[in-house]
């Protein structure tokens, strides 16, 4: 018998129909989903689903959205920022309101994945709305009330673009070893105290965990601050095996 | 097979530019280069680099970078697509056909029907063997007549254009040949093993 017949054939990820039951306006250009899925499997934080939409003329479009929110939670929530000249985005950040459906299906990827199970420390950099799958990092970590020491650099635009922004407050009062470090790149409101530019070197170092204590490291965001934040936190000795990059956006550039 | 929900108010934004023989189901075009790679960039030094054949574990060649560079170059325009829906038309490679270099090897015939790529970072992907001959595939070391940058895989990727291209593996070192079909990285974490972007094959059981 050929070998791939000994394998039971894997079961296929069905498309499930998702029912908008809420959306949460997070900045003026994202928001948050919140839906109702019937025979949802469940998923680990820092997954992600495909998305299917149809038009009333049949056309149809996909695209990958990581789920926003933890395994605990009664609902599934998926975070939306509006690309301009994009199909998508602008409808599901725009169009949407409660009652409105589409498809989805997933879990998918089981790399870019942290559970308490993975213990730590738990060492995140975000940028933009690369906040979003490691939110459900961190809304598991708070769910599961374990005091896994863990920290957040979060690079936004300005004080208006930053996403969870009171959420995020009320999770570091929690005082239960999560700090967070904002930095805003283009503009400062009068007496900011965090961080006023890119994430950079001294950040990563100050802000992060040493590499002596082996942080689990998710970087999320465009890619430049992926590459650069992974290849800093190398040199900084962190192991490459420990850091897990997810990339959301273009290039900018091609090659 | 129930109808799918219509999404009120959905239209195409564009028009699904491209020819439609060109774009597969579920792709969309579009004209930057985005990148996914699961963990850091590795940079790896020309001096240190080098690519191998492997039958098992024996190996069959080996050639530095100036070696794999001085073998018989062939361009390929190709469309690419990605898992994560985009498609890009007519990109351009060079680098060495698999072909090429199994007869430098001074191979008839490749020695087993499937093959495990493994490149720097730990990343492994598998195609099999009738995938990667007859021109169909290559190690490209230049995209669009520059040295191919590193977080687009270089010094050196595979290019199998016709399947998705997580089996384009950046960062590739060696070309091992396998008896038996096995999932890589991608594949054991629920991506499909074999993934014909035509016949829609993103994940396991599609
Ligand atoms: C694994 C994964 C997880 C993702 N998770 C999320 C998420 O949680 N939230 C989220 O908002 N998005 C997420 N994305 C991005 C998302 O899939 C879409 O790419 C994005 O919403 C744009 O789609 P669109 O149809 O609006 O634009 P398209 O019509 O696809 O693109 C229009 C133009 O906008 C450009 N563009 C695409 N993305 C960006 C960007 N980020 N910034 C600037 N320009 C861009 C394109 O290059 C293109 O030129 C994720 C992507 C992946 C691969």
């Amino acid at each position: 018998m050929p070998a791939t017949e000994a394998v039971a054939a894997p079961r296929r990820l069905e498309w499930l129909t998702a029912t908008v039951t809420d959306v949460i306006v997070e900045t003026p250009r994202v928001k948050s989903l919140v839906q109702d899925v019937p025979r949802w499997p469940g998923h680990r934080p820092g997954q992600h689903v495909d998305v299917r939409l149809t038009g009333e003329d049949g056309y149809q479009a996909q695209r990958s959205y990581s789920i926003a929110s933890a395994p605990e939670a009664a609902h599934l929530t998926l975070t939306v920022e509006r690309i301009e000249e994009g199909e998508v985005s602008p409808y599901l950040a725009g169009e949407v309101r409660p009652g409105d459906q589409f498809e989805l299906r997933g879990p998918i990827g089981g790399y870019f994945v942290w559970t308490v199970a993975a213990q730590g420390p738990l060492f995140l950099i975000a940028g933009g709305s690369g906040i979003v799958p490691l939110m459900a990092m961190l809304r598991h970590r708070a769910a599961a009330s374990v005091a896994v020491p863990a920290r957040l650099i979060y690079s936004s635009r300005t004080f208006g673009d930053i996403i969870y922004r009171d959420e995020l407050d009320r999770l570091m009062a929690r005082r239960d070893g999560l700090e967070i470090v904002h930095t805003l790149t283009r503009s400062q409101p009068a007496g900011w105290s965090g961080g006023m530019r890119r994430i950079d070197r001294e950040m990563v170092a100050s802000a992060g965990f040493p590499s002596s204590q082996r942080p689990r490291t998710f970087i999320c965001g465009p890619t430049q601050l992926v590459e650069y934040a992974a290849s800093t936190l190398q040199e900084l000795g962190h192991e490459a095996s420990l850091i897990k990059t997810e990339r959301f956006g273009p290039t900018g550039g091609v090659g | 097979m129930s109808e799918p929900p219509i999404s009120r108010g959905f239209r195409a934004r564009k028009r699904p530019d491209g020819p439609a023989n060109r774009v597969p189901p579920g792709q969309h075009l579009v004209n930057d280069f985005p990148v996914l790679s699961a963990g850091p960039t590795p940079h790896t030094s020309l001096e240190g680099w080098s690519f191998t054949l492997e039958d098992g574990p024996s190996p069959l060649a080996e050639w530095t970078w100036a070696q794999f560079a001085a073998l018989p170059q062939t361009t390929l325009k190709v469309d690419i697509h990605c898992v994560t829906t985009w498609s890009k038309l007519d990109t351009n490679w060079q680098g060495v056909t698999i072909d090429t270099l199994l007869e430098a090897a001074g191979l008839g015939e490749p020695p087993e029907l499937f093959t495990m790529i493994h490149c720097d970072g730990g990343y492994t992907t598998n195609v099999p063997v009738e995938d990667l001959l007859d021109g169909k595939a290559m190690v490209a070391t230049h995209f669009e007549g520059r040295p191919l940058a590193p977080e687009h895989g270089g010094p050196a990727r595979l290019l199998v254009p016709h399947l998705y291209f997580w089996k384009s593996a950046k960062w590739a070192r060696s070309l091992q040949f396998i008896a038996q079909d096995e999932p890589g990285f991608w594949e054991s974490l629920g991506y499909h093993i074999y993934g014909d972007p035509w016949r829609e094959q993103r994940y396991a059981g599609d």
